[in-house]
Formats: C-alpha cells, sequence, structure tokens
C-alpha cells in the first residue's frame, strides 16, 4: 500500500479528484491491457501456468542470490527474450519496468555511489569522489530490481488472473484465501467503477474553489460511502452465492494438465535457474 | 537550544542525501520491491508472518457462516481502490493513505490482516508494486505490525466509551499514526541489517546499501511527519463520516466476536494484541536512550572539525562499513540494536513454531482441496 506524496503541478482547488480520476482509470486501463495480451498467443501463454509460478519464484531466487552482475545481466535478457516471443511489445516491456517501477530504486541507489567507502573509481569536482564499491553496490540494486520486476511483470502479463489464482492452489495457499483473492480483484474493478462515477458526479457539481477543509470532508464523505457499499454489496454477493448453491466449499471445474510442451519448459528453466545459481555463487 | 544552528551544523551534502532519500521514501512507502532484501530475509519474514496468516485464516473459517468471505473480499477490494485516492493537503499536495488502521479498526486485525495481504499479493502480482519474493516482508510490515498496533491502540483509547464519543475518532487518529510509523521501523530494520550481513568480499553491499544508522532516521522521520499523519487524518476523518452516517459500520468488528467460541476468541486475541504491543514497544523503550543517532552525528560533527570534507567523506565511511556478522560495529550503539533485532527475531520465531506446532495438533481438519475463484 503505497503513499505517495506527489507535488501539485497546479495549484487548481479541485485538482485531487482530477487526480484521483486519472489513478483510477490508469489501473483499469493496466489491467485490460494485461488481460488483452495474456490472451494472445504466445510461449509462455501456452505454459502451463503452475509451471509458471514456480519458474518465476525460483528465477527471482536467482537473480536475489547471486553474487555477480554478469549472471542477473544474463537473466535479464533471459526475460527480454522470453517477452519477444511471448506477443509482449518489447518497448513497452523494457519501458514499463526501467522507467516506471525502479525510478525510485535510482534514487535510493544514488547516494551509495558516493558514501560506500573503497577505492576510487572518479573524482568529481568538490572533493566528491565516487568509489568503485560505491558504484557495483548501486549497479547490484539497479539491475536485481529491475530484472526481478522483469520476470514478474512478464509472468503477469502472460498469465490470465484466474489461472494465477489457480496457480497458487499448487503453493499451499489455502482455498479460502484463493476464493477472497478472485472475490477481491474482480470486485475491484466494480468498486474502481462506483469511485470513479461519485467522483466525476461530484465533480460535475463543483462551481467554486473548495478549501482544503471541504476538500478533505469530501474525500472522507466518499470514502466513507464507498465503504458503506462495499459492506452492502458483500451482504448481496453472499445472499447470490447462497442462491447458487453456494455451502461453504468453493469448488472449482477445470484442472490442468502437463503436456510434453511444459515438461519440457519445466527441464530448461530448471535449467537455466540451476546454471545461473552455481555461476552465481 | 535553538534549532537554526542545529541544522547549520548539518553539512549540506547530508541534508541533501536526507532529502533525496525522504523523497524515495515518500514516495514508495514501504512497498519493498525485489532486490533490496536478500532472500534470506524474505523467508525469514515469510516465516515469520505465516502464523498471523494462519490465525487470520482460522478466524475467518471460525467465524464464517462463509458470510465472512464477502467482506473480506469487498474490503481487500476497497482498501484497494481507497489507496488511489489522492488526500488533499494544505498546500495543494495531494498523497495517499494505506488505510490499513481502517482495516482493522472495521475487521479487527485477524481479519484486516487477510485483507491487507491480499490487497499488497493483488498489488505485487499485478500492478507490480512491491516485490513478489518480499511479500513477506511487506505483508508483515503492513499488514501485521500496522492493524495490530492501531486496532491495540484504537482499542485502548476507545474501549467502553459510547459510540457518539470524540474518543473514537482520536482513537482511530492515534492508532493510524502510531501504527503506520511502527510499521516504517521495522521495514527500516529490515533494510537496515542487509549491509550487515549480505556483501562480498570487498565489502560490496550486496542489497540494500544503508545501515540502520541510515535507514531507521531516514524511514520513520519522514513516516513520522508526513505518511502517518495522512494516515491518521484519513482513518480520523472516515471514522468520524461512519459515526454520524454508518454507525453499523463501525460495529461490525463487535458483532463477529458474538460466536460461540467468543471466551476463547477473546483470550487469544488479548494475548496476540498483548504479544504485538510489547514486542513492539520494546525495541523503541531501549532505542530512545541508545544515541544511536546522536552518537554517530557527534562523532561526524568532531570529524568535521577536523579536516576538510573529503576525509569527513573517509571518517564517515569508516564508520559506517566495518560489517561484522555478530552486529558489533563500533560507535553506531548497532551492537544494542542487534540485540534487540535477534531478542524480536527469537520471540517471534518462538511463537511461530509453538503456533505451528499447535497447528498441527489441533487442526488438519479443515483440508478441502478444492479451489476455485467463482463466486
Amino acid at each position: 500500500m503505497s503513499q505517495s506524496a506527489q507535488p501539485s503541478r497546479s495549484r487548481s482547488r479541485s485538482g485531487f479528484i482530477e487526480r484521483t480520476l486519472v489513478d483510477i482509470n490508469k489501473t483499469l486501463e493496466q489491467s485490460i491491457f494485461a488481460e488483452k495480451i495474456s490472451r494472445q498467443k504466445g510461449l509462455l501463454q501456452a505454459v502451463d501456468p503452475r509451471l509458471k509460478v514456480i519458474a518465476m519464484i525460483m528465477l527471482l531466487f536467482a537473480v536475489s542470490l547471486s553474487h555477480h552482475l554478469t549472471v542477473i545481466a544474463a537473466l535479464y535478457f533471459c526475460a527480454l527474450a522470453l517477452a519477444a516471443v511471448s506477443a509482449v511489445p518489447l518497448g513497452f516491456f523494457i519501458k514499463r519496468v526501467w522507467v516506471f517501477i525502479p525510478f525510485f530504486t535510482g534514487i535510493i541507489a544514488l547516494p551509495a555511489l558516493f558514501i560506500t567507502p573503497g577505492p576510487t573509481l572518479l573524482s568529481l569536482p568538490l572533493g566528491i569522489v565516487i568509489t568503485r564499491t560505491g558504484a557495483m553496490t548501486a549497479l547490484f540494486l539497479l539491475l536485481r530490481v529491475g530484472t526481478s520486476v522483469s520476470f514478474a511483470v512478464l509472468f503477469v502479463l502472460s498469465t490470465p488472473w484466474n489461472n494465477v489464482l489457480k496457480a497458487m492452489g499448487i503453493l499451499r495457499v489455502p482455498d479460502v484465501v484463493v476464493l477472497v483473492l478472485g472475490m477481491s480483484y474482480r470486485y475491484i474493478h466494480l468498486l474502481l467503477h462506483i469511485a470513479n462515477d461519485m467522483f466525476l458526479s461530484r465533480k460535475s457539481r463543483i462551481l467554486r474553489r473548495m478549501s482544503g477543509a471541504e476538500e478533505r470532508r469530501l474525500m472522507a464523505a466518499t470514502s466513507g460511502t464507498l465503504l458503506g457499499k462495499s459492506l452492502q454489496l458483500s451482504s448481496e454477493v453472499y445472499l447470490a452465492m447462497e442462491s447458487r448453491g453456494y455451502r461453504g466449499y468453493p469448488r472449482t471445474m477445470d484442472r490442468f494438465r502437463m503436456y510434453w510442451f511444459d515438461w519440457v519448459a519445466a527441464l530448461v528453466v530448471s535449467f537455466v535457474i540451476a546454471v545461473s545459481i552455481w555461476f552465481g555463487r | 537550544m535553538s534549532l537554526k544552528p542545529l541544522i547549520q551544523k548539518i553539512p549540506r551534502w547530508m541534508l541533501l542525501y536526507y532529502t533525496l532519500f525522504a523523497l524515495w521514501v515518500g514516495t514508495t512507502a514501504m512497498h519493498i520491491p525485489d532486490g533490496y532484501l536478500s532472500p534470506v530475509t524474505c523467508i525469514v519474514m515469510f516465516v515469520l508472518a505465516l502464523p498471523f496468516w494462519v490465525r487470520g485464516v482460522q478466524k475467518l473459517r471460525e467465524k464464517m457462516s462463509a458470510k465472512n468471505i464477502p467482506i473480506v473480499a469487498l474490503f481487500a477490494a476497497f482498501s484497494f481502490v481507497v489507496m488511489m485516492f489522492n488526500v488533499p493537503l494544505p498546500g495543494g499536495t495531494t498523497a495517499h493513505a494505506v488505510g490499513g488502521a481502517l482495516a482493522a479498526i472495521i475487521l479487527g486485525p485477524e481479519i484486516a490482516t487477510i485483507a491487507i495481504s491480499i490487497a499488497l499479493v493483488i498489488q505485487a502480482f499485478f500492478f507490480g508494486d512491491g516485490g513478489i519474493l518480499a511479500i513477506g516482508a511487506n505483508c508483515f510490515n503492513m499488514a501485521i505490525v500496522l492493524p495490530y498496533v492501531s486496532y491495540a491502540i484504537y482499542q485502548a483509547i476507545s474501549k467502553h466509551v459510547a459510540l457518539n464519543s470524540k474518543r473514537w475518532i482520536v482513537g482511530a487518529a492515534v492508532g493510524g499514526w502510531a501504527g503506520l510509523t511502527i510499521a516504517s521501523f521495522f521495514a527500516a530494520v529490515e533494510f537496515g541489517i542487509q549491509p550487515l550481513l549480505w556483501h562480498t568480499a570487498d565489502g560490496t553491499p550486496l542489497y540494500a546499501p544503508y545501515p540502520l544508522s541510515v535507514s531507521i532516521p531516514a524511514m520513520v522521520i519522514p513516516h513520522a511527519l508526513i505518511a502517518s499523519v495522512i494516515e491518521a487524518l484519513v482513518t480520523a476523518l472516515v471514522v468520524a463520516y461512519l459515526m454520524r452516517v454508518n454507525q453499523p459500520a463501525l460495529e461490525i468488528v463487535n458483532k463477529t466476536q458474538i460466536t460461540p467460541e467468543t471466551t476463547s476468541f477473546v483470550r487469544w486475541r488479548a494475548l496476540w494484541v498483548g504479544l504485538a504491543a510489547l514486542i513492539v514497544i520494546t525495541p523503541i523503550g531501549l532505542l530512545a536512550p541508545g544515541t544511536a543517532w546522536g552518537e554517530w552525528g557527534a562523532e561526524e560533527l568532531t570529524a568535521r572539525g577536523l579536516s576538510f570534507v573529503p576525509k569527513g567523506f573517509q571518517q564517515l565511511s569508516g564508520l559506517w562499513s566495518a560489517p561484522m556478522p555478530d552486529y558489533n560495529v563500533p560507535a553506531l550503539g548497532n551492537a544494542n540494536i542487534g540485540y534487540i533485532l535477534s531478542a524480536v527475531v527469537g520471540i517471534l520465531i518462538i511463537i511461530g513454531v509453538a503456533w505451528l506446532f499447535s497447528m498441527l495438533i489441533t487442526s488438519s481438519k479443515n483440508k478441502s482441496s478444492e479451489i476455485s475463484t467463482s463466486k
């Protein structure tokens, strides 16, 4: 759950409504885009989701365990190659990882360049020194975060959410939790739409500038109303579940089967993981 | 002593550095991405969080009548959406709140843990916010420490008070503030132990590069001043709103407690809240006189008085490097911090093991293997 304090570009008084609308719509857009890619034909889309979950986690461990930059870089190129054969637009993929997500990792890595003790790499004016150790640390952090995020993004883009959930079953996530996860995800979209409507309708009725206190009251009232709506909705959902025969035990319809293709993929990915952990020691 | 000369004494590069760090902390908050924590830390945090998840799921199952499932699902969805709301702040700035304290107030901490964890998992898997290996750590900070601390404080302040009393609002605000601040402290500790424990032979840190002496003030101070204040504001405003228009929402937590097993539930809850509070309070109390931050500042200043900046750099670097496996870092009071840390970890591991044992003995009755995503 992130909280970001972002300076406003304009001093316009109803800015917070617009910004909230932008955030809501971006989220909706993003999930529609992911869903679209996950339904296209591609290498990763064809792989059993259970295998993908395990492979992703093992790959993240490989990235995380490596003590060598080259190994992490090699794994990143694997991610790029996988993206290319899985209908993920490369430009989008690179941009999403390197521009948006670890943007702030750059900020955190920057001071490490100067304050980590070690042999001098570069002397800048004003007596500022970039140390070799510092540069290595910063590179490690950036590359590790970027590569980890790449694998996670690849997984999400190539797997429909329903399959992600079903695959969680094999990670021993309890059925109740999986059920709740699935419902949450579905209702996030409904609530986003509801919130969108609430803010839009409010915005259309604002005639003058609001004071800060008024804005905060409006925000609290909207949150509180949304909460009330969620609670009301939850009892309706429960009634709907009951009317369709829900008795406390969720059931699933389709099961996954491993085909020869999945076994080959499993073999290849195990090899890659083993090699990178070996060389990354 | 007035504040101004003190601020002037701080070297400018340090101010710049902390500004950047605060900027980072303020924007990404405690969503720790993969790559910041070593795999071992990730696993340890996961193990630490596990008993709380088990507890939450148990609570769900025992309170269930299946009716809680949609409530939790909707609440997780609500937390997710509410995080997207921009809170207007003075000066035309906006910021996001977590909503963890609100979840704890309405659902109780055990179930809030599940609801927030779910929101975090969806964020990590789907929106790349927070790492996947780091889910254990993120859940521990934001889905366990935050709701349990907030709820304990909220309860302490608002217990046995009429529903129209201002103390509900005060409790919500204080709970939200303290919960998020303490959660940020835990995140800072997780960051700060990385360079101590994991580095290459030549001392290059492999993961998050900053030691406890940097990570704790850099995480806790901006959170205490900004993020936690926002959390307090949102929690209090929403609770105030609910008191006016939707009081039943505030009573859900009490209602669901009326189960056949009320007594055992209350006993357990008291134990968990008490334990969480104890664990949380212990290091804080010891840290306060522990002068880690002040001591370091003084040494830095003398060093600065004696030599020019580059040497100051080196002096400082000398202070910061010394990554000893036994936490024995000179001049930082890190021996203290390390001690407390291992105490905390020890306590939590013991709780975890005890819990898993009791799980093994008592349960295995509720094992339905089928899973589904349909309602």
